[in-house]
């Protein structure tokens, strides 16, 4: 069984006159790292909150079609019995940070879903750990860097335990370095611990070689989903407007123009390898 | 000009944010201001129109010492756009929102309709005029807060962190904006960001900054290529540097500064047809 099913999902907020998502069918199974790409307004984020409740539950709307997370039906399953299976970690932690420290604001979620004491402590000290933060434990979120910030959110997040986690462009207000680590410890809770990862970024050169599986929304239709590889090996990834990696971009512009018929690829050094070919030949 | 003399700034925690910082921009100059979060760049910006007083240290704007004016008066000459519009935005309408800043610039009554209407127009946002900034989606909020900038038309602009979650298509349009208010109207534009392709791709000159130090301070292609000014600067190689530095390794022929794709593709028709006589 997929760990998420959507049939036939057709979304519009309440005070809009059209579908914001049409239509959309899709399974993702356990262990998978999806890649969602889209432009502004194109659907990417109402899709992402149909996973997890948000939307029928907080943003209303019309709802049509199903979404399955764990065999529970969304619209029809609590949010906080779908927090234990899925969690969300935003664009900016700042909203969603609010308690007098990083220790407190991880139990936060555990408390709410009312765990014993014993685990809730437990659980706090392997998150820390786990993400290697345990020096922030008594810091207020005032006092972190946006990358702390973010690394507490994610705590919080995992502290759960969830099958799967959303990341809605978490790296949007970081540096580059920063973004960097915060996107490999992502694929290390997918590749050691198994999480589903479903993440939203617009830093593609840093993501696409992460990901598993590439899936692009078009105004709220899919209109592509595969593997990285196969993704970029499609014209109309370079036509739809998002943030083509620029090697894959580079190796598409002259193929183009002189048609050399070069492979693009999301490995820096394959590139090389072909592209230094392409010089030598010329020789 | 803007001089820029031997900067130092302590904030009231006692956190010292830059320790001695010398930079000179000229007139209609294009740069990027980078370096990791908490580096100096946004207290750096904020010392431009007079927001922040230097501790040590002064800072000059066309000869005008910022210690001796006030934020209007060195906002008439230079503006400077938050990275979050929303925290900027308040009145009514789009056009409230630039009487605004014409007014508080001391602007006369009688020139400040046709410095909104140009202004609008220049941004394309003429028919947003009488709607609310908050009706308006991220991107065209965006583009409202720079108006209500650039309708003062101030000699030198400061964006800091302007592309932060803007999709490509965003991207551009800021891109060209930029190019146009440098090349066609003789701006100066300074960009404070940490976005290595954006910077790659646009921006000719760059001083990147960290732990309130200038790092370095030269041409784009030179500097981002550079593997130890950019470790020091907690940033990462643009990808086609990434790209020509492997590929500098294998052959000596190709070169190593190159940073975007344009030059990426100038070098490859010299190296080719080079061969081909």
């Amino acid at each position: 069984m997929a760990l998420i099913e959507v049939e036939h999902l057709f979304f519009r907020y309440s005070r809009s006159n059209h579908w914001i998502l049409e239509d959309i069918n899709l399974q993702i199974s356990s262990g998978e790292f999806v890649l969602l790409l889209g432009t502004t307004g194109s659907g990417k984020t109402t899709l992402c909150r149909t996973f997890n409740g948000l939307i029928p539950h907080f943003h209303r709307g019309v709802y049509q079609g199903v979404v399955r997370v764990a065999g529970f039906e969304v619209d029809k399953t609590e949010t906080p019995k779908l927090a234990k299976y899925i969690g969300y970690v935003f664009q900016n932690p700042e909203n969603m940070l609010f308690s007098l420290n990083v220790e407190r604001e991880i139990a936060f979620s555990l408390e709410n879903l009312a765990y014993p004491k014993d685990t809730i402590i437990q659980r706090v000290d392997e998150v820390l750990s786990l993400l290697n933060i345990e020096h922030l434990r008594h810091k207020a979120p005032y006092e972190l860097s946006g990358g702390e910030q973010q690394l507490v959110a994610i705590a919080s997040v995992l502290a759960l335990k969830p099958k799967i986690i959303i990341f809605d462009e978490p790296t949007a207000n970081l540096d580059p370095l920063t973004a960097d680590y915060v996107l490999r410890l992502i694929k290390r809770l997918n590749t050691v611990f198994g999480i589903t990862i479903i993440l939203v970024e617009h830093r593609l050169e840093l993501v696409m070689p992460l990901a598993s599986r590439v899936i692009v929304i078009d105004n709220g239709k899919i209109v592509m989903d595969g593997p990285p590889d196969e993704i970029i090996n499609n014209q109309l990834f370079y036509a739809i407007g998002i943030n083509v990696p620029k090697i894959a971009s580079l190796f598409n512009i002259l193929n183009k123009r002189y048609k050399l018929g070069l492979k693009p690829t999301l490995n820096i050094y394959s590139a090389a390898n072909e592209l230094e070919g392409v010089f030598n030949d010329r020789d | 000009m803007i001089e820029i003399e031997n900067l130092w700034y302590v904030y009231e925690s006692g956190f010292t944010a830059l320790k001695g910082v010398s930079i000179r921009i000229s007139n209609g100059e294009y740069l990027a201001i980078m370096g990791k979060n908490g580096a100096g760049k946004t207290t750096l910006a904020k010392h431009l129109n007079g927001l922040l007083k230097p501790t040590r240290g002064y800072v000059l704007i066309d000869g005008m010492d910022t210690r001796d004016y006030s934020v209007a008066q060195l906002s008439r000459k230079v503006g400077y756009v938050f990275q979050n519009p929303d925290r900027f935005l308040f009145a009514e309408s789009v056009e409230k929102e630039l009487m605004f800043t014409l007014k508080n610039l001391g602007f006369s009554e009688s020139e400040i309709p046709s410095l909104i209407t140009r202004t609008l127009n220049d941004l394309n946002l003429s028919q947003f005029r009488n709607r609310s900034p908050f009706s308006l989606s991220g991107g065209e909020r965006r583009r409202v807060a720079l108006a209500a900038i650039l309708c003062a038309n101030p000699d030198y602009i400061v964006l800091d962190e302007p592309t932060v979650g803007q999709d490509f298509y965003e991207k551009e349009r800021l891109a060209a904006l930029l190019e146009r208010l440098n090349k066609k109207d003789r701006r100066a534009v300074i960009v404070i960001s940490h976005d290595v392709e954006f910077v790659a791709d646009h921006i000719p000159r760059t001083i990147t900054m960290s732990d309130g130090l200038i790092v370095s301070d030269g041409p784009t292609n030179k500097v981002l290529t550079n593997q130890l000014i950019i470790e020091r600067s907690n940033l990462k190689l643009p990808q086609i540097s990434e790209l020509f530095t492997l590929l500098h390794e294998k052959n000596s022929h190709i070169p190593r500064d190159i940073v975007n794709i344009e030059q990426a593709l100038e070098a490859f028709n010299k190296l080719t047809s080079s061969r081909k006589r």
